[in-house]
């Protein structure tokens, strides 16, 4: 490749000197490409400005020392913590929601591996009854992380169904976390937004629903608001998940959508190994982004 | 997205100061694709592409010779979207066969783009066009991907050519040569190649996508793109023309609501065509690509746009010069007035042509009020009447006017408001057109013809027969601004302003055709 900017931040005023008006410029150009979108980009822009038009000499370094204040007092503002209590009898479960093609099932793979190296019993239930083959594509992803998995009893099986089966099963054998996987939708049909609603419901008949973490893709644009925002009210979303990080994106849009949406971000996968999954940590990626 | 509002409303109000002026400054210029680079990095395209964009339609805004059909608001748009069909191409783009079957079509693109579904779904098209497709699953990386493509090929109703399980294991570009060889002898006419995605992009990745690729010498490589991806859209695309050099693109999942600027991106960088778009789960949803559709997706200007095209193309230049003559020479009549009427008719929906006007939220209400079955009743009322008697009104006498009535299923009331209104509106339109102000009692000079409808209104029955002239009078009277509101016949109760506006628009093209 001739050029990247997933390096940009990387390479932006590289060496220590005077600021200079381009500094300013290259600035604006490295947000907006990473997806920070055009309304963030000037709030920071704007922001590292009033610290940096105090000191009466600027250089490179403190510009890009003050960027990284500037966007982790922004990520801070929120609490990554994944609350997982669980009882005997009284399993947490955590609901996994997204569009399509954003990387549910694998996260539920990397989750459920996660929690179980953690000494945690974890059971997944396949309620993506829709797409052809994700009960079989979640199914060798539990068995990769050597977790239980229930499986729809008849095909293209009521999703909610699936769930309540999952959750009874649990709550029988005394697993500590359930994790239900759901179709991707877009969030703009709102018949299956509906559907979403039903599996809540259903389940928490049995138990109240710890988490609904809802993947979004880092490759997303803006468009990742928009879902954010439909996905918290019709699915009641309590966390985010950003997935594909290791990639090329930045997923700047996450500013954006943890401020509007006021969900945080609590889980990052970046990586196709089952141990790519890791908590989010403000501090940590900030400084990817900016190391 | 609803924060912000749409493009089209910031358009608006940033250029309702350019409405009066003449012509377009650096300045107004400036500011207005400030709004649209703005608008641009919302709707996801590429920053580089953005600045390409903007500096092309700003050159093109202050260059541009005044185009006098529309104001200056208008036409920085109408530059706007020229500029955006442009990139994304003319006209949609169709898949390259091969001379000698079997065309062989390979996919590459990101993970969950929607490669596996797209070829489903294109499977599924090629074959209600009589082709005889296979679907080949050289996707043997993603956990079941090879078990999704076979489900995918049976909904589609196609074969597919499956050798390895998948899921690690087997070699992809063996399989796709062995599926063309499979194609070749089972007389499939096109193969669908199914290859792995990644996360990310990585050289792997290419290299295996390039050695299926050299396997396989495939006549089209579509490269499969979510359209809700963001600025790494150009990294992506990028990196898949320098590794498998694609020949068209797919954008999927566009029934979303992401703007898809992506597609724009795609295009400015790469230059090769957007060929299909992905609409929805079902293997039915699939469409060749739209460019211009795409356009007014990206920018959301559909509104402003649909109006400025329909003003220009269906407001026929040569038609209103014609009228206008006729009306200077006196000899404007019913027939004249009908084909007015169809001319409007063309533009589509009254109340909706009126919702599009900038500006149009304070007259909602009058908007609301507009009666659309009016034209329907007046147009019927001219169409009962004989050739000979919409050419000279002055034929209908009361036996013709109540045939007339029987025929258009209204009332001679009726029929005899409207030939009022016509010849009211007549004689006012020959004054204006010779260049001066309708003399109208208890009006005054109207500055744009303002409220021209209403003194129409006063005049009442001509009628010799003084029981019908008071029948007719008060019929008149005690219709509240019913029917008898525009000159045309049009007005009803609805707005006296966009009834201001044709006449101002009349009075332009008179003004223009030199009477």
């Amino acid at each position: 490749m001739a050029w990247s900017f997933g390096k940009a931040f990387k390479s932006l005023f590289s060496g220590a000197r005077v600021v200079e008006q381009q500094d300013w410029d290259d600035l604006e150009d490295t947000l907006l490409q990473a997806d920070f979108g055009p309304t963030v980009t000037e709030e920071t822009i704007e922001a590292v400005h009033k610290v940096a038009d105090i000191s009466a000499t600027l250089d490179t370094d403190d510009l890009r020392r003050i960027l990284g204040e500037v966007l982790e007092a922004r990520l801070e503002k929120f609490d990554p913590t994944l609350k997982l209590k669980s009882s005997p009898g009284q399993p947490a479960v955590v609901l996994v929601v997204g569009v399509n093609g954003v990387g549910k099932t694998t996260t539920i793979g990397k989750l459920a591996k996660f929690i179980a190296t953690r000494g945690k019993r974890v059971i997944v239930g396949a309620a993506d009854t829709f797409r052809a083959a994700a009960v079989e594509q979640l199914a060798t992803w539990a068995e990769r992380a050597g977790v239980d998995v229930v499986r729809p009893t008849v095909d293209g099986q009521d999703p909610a169904a699936v769930a309540y089966q999952t959750v009874e099963r649990a709550i029988a054998e005394g697993h500590d976390i359930v994790i239900i996987d759901t179709a991707g939708r877009l969030h703009t049909k709102s018949g299956l937004m509906d559907e979403l609603g039903k599996i809540k419901r259903v389940v928490e008949k049995l138990v109240p629903i710890a988490e609904v973490l809802l993947v979004l893709d880092a490759t997303t644009g803006q468009n990742g608001l928009n879902q954010a925002e439909a996905f918290l009210e019709q699915a009641g979303v309590t966390g985010l998940v950003l997935t594909k990080l290791d990639g090329s994106a930045r997923g700047g849009f996450v500013f954006a959508v943890q401020e509007q949406s006021t969900i945080p971000v609590k889980l990052v996968g970046q990586g196709e190994g089952i141990d790519d999954l890791t908590g989010f940590t403000p501090h940590v990626f900030v400084r990817q982004l900016l190391d | 997205m609803a924060l912000f509002g749409s493009l089209s409303e910031r358009l608006t109000s940033a250029l309702s100061s350019l409405r009066t002026k003449g012509k377009l400054s650096a300045a107004d210029v400036d500011g207005t694709v400030r709004e649209i680079r703005r608008a641009l990095l919302e709707a996801d395209v590429s920053l580089d592409v953005v600045k390409d964009f903007t500096g092309k339609v700003r050159d093109r805004a202050l260059a541009d010779d005044v185009n006098k059909a529309l104001n200056p608001a208008q036409q920085v748009v109408q530059i706007v979207n020229e500029e955006l069909i442009a990139i994304l191409g003319g006209e949609s783009a169709q898949l390259t066969f091969a001379k000698t079957p079997p065309t062989v079509i390979m996919l590459a693109g990101l993970q969950g783009s929607g490669k596996t579904t797209f070829a489903g779904k294109l499977a599924k098209y090629l074959k209600a066009q009589g082709h005889t497709p296979v679907l080949v699953a050289c996707d043997l990386q993603r956990p079941n991907a090879v078990t999704q493509l076979t489900v995918v090929a049976e909904q589609a109703g196609v074969e597919i050519f499956a050798p390895e399980p998948g899921n690690g294991k087997g070699n992809p570009v063996s399989v796709a040569k062995d599926g063309v060889k499979f194609a070749k002898q089972k007389q499939f006419d096109t193969v669908i190649i199914d290859t792995a995605g990644r996360l990310g992009v990585d050289e792997a990745l290419m290299k295996e996508a390039r050695a299926v690729r050299d396997a396989t010498d495939p006549d089209e490589v579509l490269f499969v793109l979510d359209s809700m991806i963001g600025q790494d859209a150009v990294v992506t695309a990028k990196a898949f023309q320098d590794g498998v050099d694609f020949t068209g693109v797919v954008l999927t999942k566009l029934d979303g609501d992401a703007r898809g600027g992506a597609a724009l991106s795609v295009r400015g960088l790469t230059n090769r065509p957007i060929v299909f778009a992905s609409t929805g789960e079902t293997l039915d949803a699939l469409e060749p690509f739209h460019p211009d559709r795409m356009a007014s997706r990206i920018l959301d200007l559909g509104d402003i746009l649909t109006l400025i095209e329909q003003a220009q193309k269906n407001f026929d230049e040569d038609e209103a010069a014609k009228v206008a003559e006729k009306l200077a020479t006196d000899s404007f009549t019913l027939a004249d007035f009908l084909e007015q009427l169809q001319q409007v008719r063309k533009m589509g929906s009254m109340k909706g042509m009126l919702g599009m006007l900038p500006g149009a939220g304070k007259m909602k209400q009058q908007i609301e009020n507009f009666d659309e079955k009016e034209i329907d009743r007046t147009e019927a009322i001219i169409r009962s009447m004989t050739p000979a008697e919409r050419n000279a009104p002055k034929l209908l006498n009361g036996s013709r006017r109540l045939r007339i009535a029987k025929g258009s299923g209204t009332t001679v009331t009726e029929v005899n408001a409207l030939v009022n209104r016509f010849e009211a509106a007549a004689k006012m339109m020959k004054t204006v057109a010779r260049g001066g102000t309708p003399n109208i009692p208890g009006m005054g000079p109207i500055p744009g013809a303002r409220g021209k409808a209403k003194p129409v209104k006063k005049k009442g029955s001509k009628s010799g027969n003084p029981a019908k002239r008071a029948a007719e009078n008060a019929a008149i009277s005690s219709a509240p601004a019913g029917p008898a509101g525009g000159a045309f016949g049009l007005g009803g109760g609805a707005a006296s302003d966009p009834s201001d506006k044709d006449m101002e628009t009349m009075r332009k093209l008179l003004e223009r055709g030199g009477l």
